[in-house]
């Protein structure tokens, strides 16, 4: 079980120091799949980033089964079985798929094919290719969920699985997910706004203002979207009677 | 014979653990130790200057020569001109490459100036890798020059390696297409402590639908110094792309100057090039999967110089 106890977060930003997350209070616990989502910039991706060490909490704790983690870098917080697939990944000139794959499995045998089967790709266009600017940002994200599956976690969460990926591959993506979840006792946090992957959830977490808000099971979750008649097809928070022109964020 | 020293630097050089198959030429130490010719490859020393001529019969096809250099001394100077005929319609590997071990405080230094006529309809690669080591305080010193001349419809393939070890490199390596000439360089460099490097390419495409790809990769670390001095000259209808990429890290000094010239309106030159440290996006995933810190910067680097 993974536990964030009045986490708060403060990074340097450009008009100087701003508070990312405050007083965060997460129980996340085994075989179990956890939905974040919330209005952008409301700190989902910063409570992954805490979990995984990229951000080093102020305050508050983080224990991984009972002990204090709060301290550990992020490579060691690897070693204990966290993982996270970015939101936006890295490219890396000069490293092919196959050796990320089998970095990511440190040691422990892998099917490389069936990795990339998972995520949508023929092993036999990719396994061989740099992960270099000539992948679009959809392989790319698929590339970076296959990282995560080659590795046995306790935690894994993943950033917007489904951004950039086509409506052909979504299904195979939730099954994936499915498949994790029947496997191994892994706990599985994805932060999205998609229908789909929410109806995976044990229970969706609502992140807004840097702070956990309600958490609830997907059926009350969607049934309360449902209701609301935003007339907004983005469904991104967008204010009802706004400019017709207005801004989306996202 | 070779010592196990000599073994070293051949496989560090040339990749070869025992004498190579096919066509080679050891030299050690300023002097021919070892040669081999075969039916279609052979060589002959110079009589007016020290150095050998390769000649490869047209239409060889798959066959390689081996003509590693290594030198165990100090204060030993080497200078050699080599000349490479490589027949038309031919297919081969060339695989040439400097192994220094100083042992001692004088310099040791091998100027090699290689010439090529790569004739009609051939293909040539040529893999150059150098390679110092020693523990003295003697200075590894290598001067490569290549001088290719690539015929109508041939192509030339280079791979030139340097990853630590030479102290002091100037290397100059000058290019001439004719018509549907191509050719490809791909160059790797990695300096540390005070090593200096300078890389000259200039390439003159001087027959129409000739081609030119020079991609050269480099890291410069600890206080070493970098210099590129890539160039493309476009004088008929023609493509050429530098890119030139360089990852500098610590109290490095990296110089990037592409040059490219257009002689002809039809000619398509472009080049890149690009300086910068590592990305911190990639350090940050590599120790997400349980890397150090520090070998994620290790395998950052393998791949980039790959």
């Amino acid at each position: 079980m993974l536990q964030m106890i009045d986490v708060g977060v403060t990074v340097d930003g450009e008009n100087g120091r701003k508070q990312i997350l405050n007083n965060v209070n997460l129980k996340l616990e085994q075989n179990k799949i956890y939905v974040m989502t919330g209005p952008n910039g409301g700190g989902k991706s910063s409570i992954a980033k805490a979990i995984m060490g990229i951000f080093q909490p102020d305050s508050g704790q983080i224990l991984l089964d009972g002990r204090d983690i709060t301290g550990d870098s992020i490579t060691e917080r690897a070693r204990l079985g966290i993982g996270y697939a970015f939101q936006a990944p890295a490219r890396f000139k000069g490293i092919r798929v196959r050796d990320m794959l089998r970095l990511a499995a440190g040691g422990e045998e892998i099917d490389e094919c069936q990795l990339l089967y998972d995520v949508g790709l023929c092993s036999q266009d990719y396994l061989d290719r740099e992960i270099n600017a000539t992948f679009s940002g959809g392989e790319l994200k698929r590339i970076e969920i296959a990282t995560i599956l080659a590795r046995k976690l306790k935690v894994a969460v993943f950033d917007e699985p489904e951004a950039g990926i086509d409506l052909w591959s979504f299904q195979r993506l939730t099954e994936t997910f499915e498949a994790m979840h029947s496997r191994y006792d892994t706990t599985i946090v994805i932060i999205s706004h998609q229908e789909r992957i929410l109806k995976l959830a044990d229970e969706v977490v609502m992140v807004a203002g840097g702070t956990i808000g309600e958490i609830t099971t997907h059926e009350k979750f969607l049934g309360e979207i449902s209701k609301i008649d935003s007339g907004c097809v983005c469904r991104n928070d967008c204010i009802k009677g706004g400019a017709a022109n207005a801004q989306c964020d996202r | 014979m070779l010592s196990a020293i000599d073994k070293r630097l051949l496989n560090e050089v040339a990749g070869l653990h025992e004498l190579p198959q096919g066509a080679y030429n050891i030299r050690k130490n300023g002097e021919g130790v070892s040669r081999n010719t075969t039916a279609n490859i052979d060589i002959v020393t110079k009589t007016d200057k020290p150095g050998i001529d390769i000649i490869i019969k047209p239409g060889t096809k798959g066959e390689s020569v081996h003509i590693p250099v290594i030198i165990s001394h100090e204060g030993l100077s080497d200078v050699v001109y080599n000349t490479f005929e490589i027949g038309e319609d031919s297919d081969v590997l060339i695989v040439a490459g400097c192994g220094i071990h100083n042992p001692g405080e004088g310099e040791a230094r091998h100027d090699g100036i290689h010439e090529f006529f790569v004739r009609r309809g051939a293909y040539m690669k040529y893999v150059e890798k150098h390679y110092g080591e020693g523990k003295g305080k003697g200075e590894r010193i290598l001067n490569p020059k290549t001088i290719i001349e690539v015929e109508e419809g041939a192509t030339a393939e280079l791979e030139m390696v340097q990853i630590k070890g030479v102290d002091r490199t100037v290397r100059d390596t000058i290019v001439v297409l004719h018509e549907n000439a191509r050719l490809v360089v791909t160059e790797r460099l990695l300096t540390h402590l005070n090593q200096e490097a300078e890389s000259i390419i200039a390439v003159d495409l001087k027959g129409d639908d000739s081609s030119a790809q020079i991609i050269s990769r480099s890291v410069a670390q600890d206080s070493s110094r970098q210099v590129f001095h890539l160039s493309l000259r476009g004088h008929a209808r023609c493509r050429g792309h530098i890119q030139c990429d360089s990852i500098i890290m610590d109290k490095a000094e990296v110089s990037a100057i592409p040059e490219i010239l257009a002689y002809h309106s039809d000619a398509q030159l472009i080049h890149e090039a690009a300086i910068g440290k590592i990305a911190s996006d990639q350090l940050t995933k590599l120790m997400t999967l349980g890397l150090t810190e520090q070998e994620a910067e290790e395998t950052v680097l393998q791949g980039f110089l790959g």
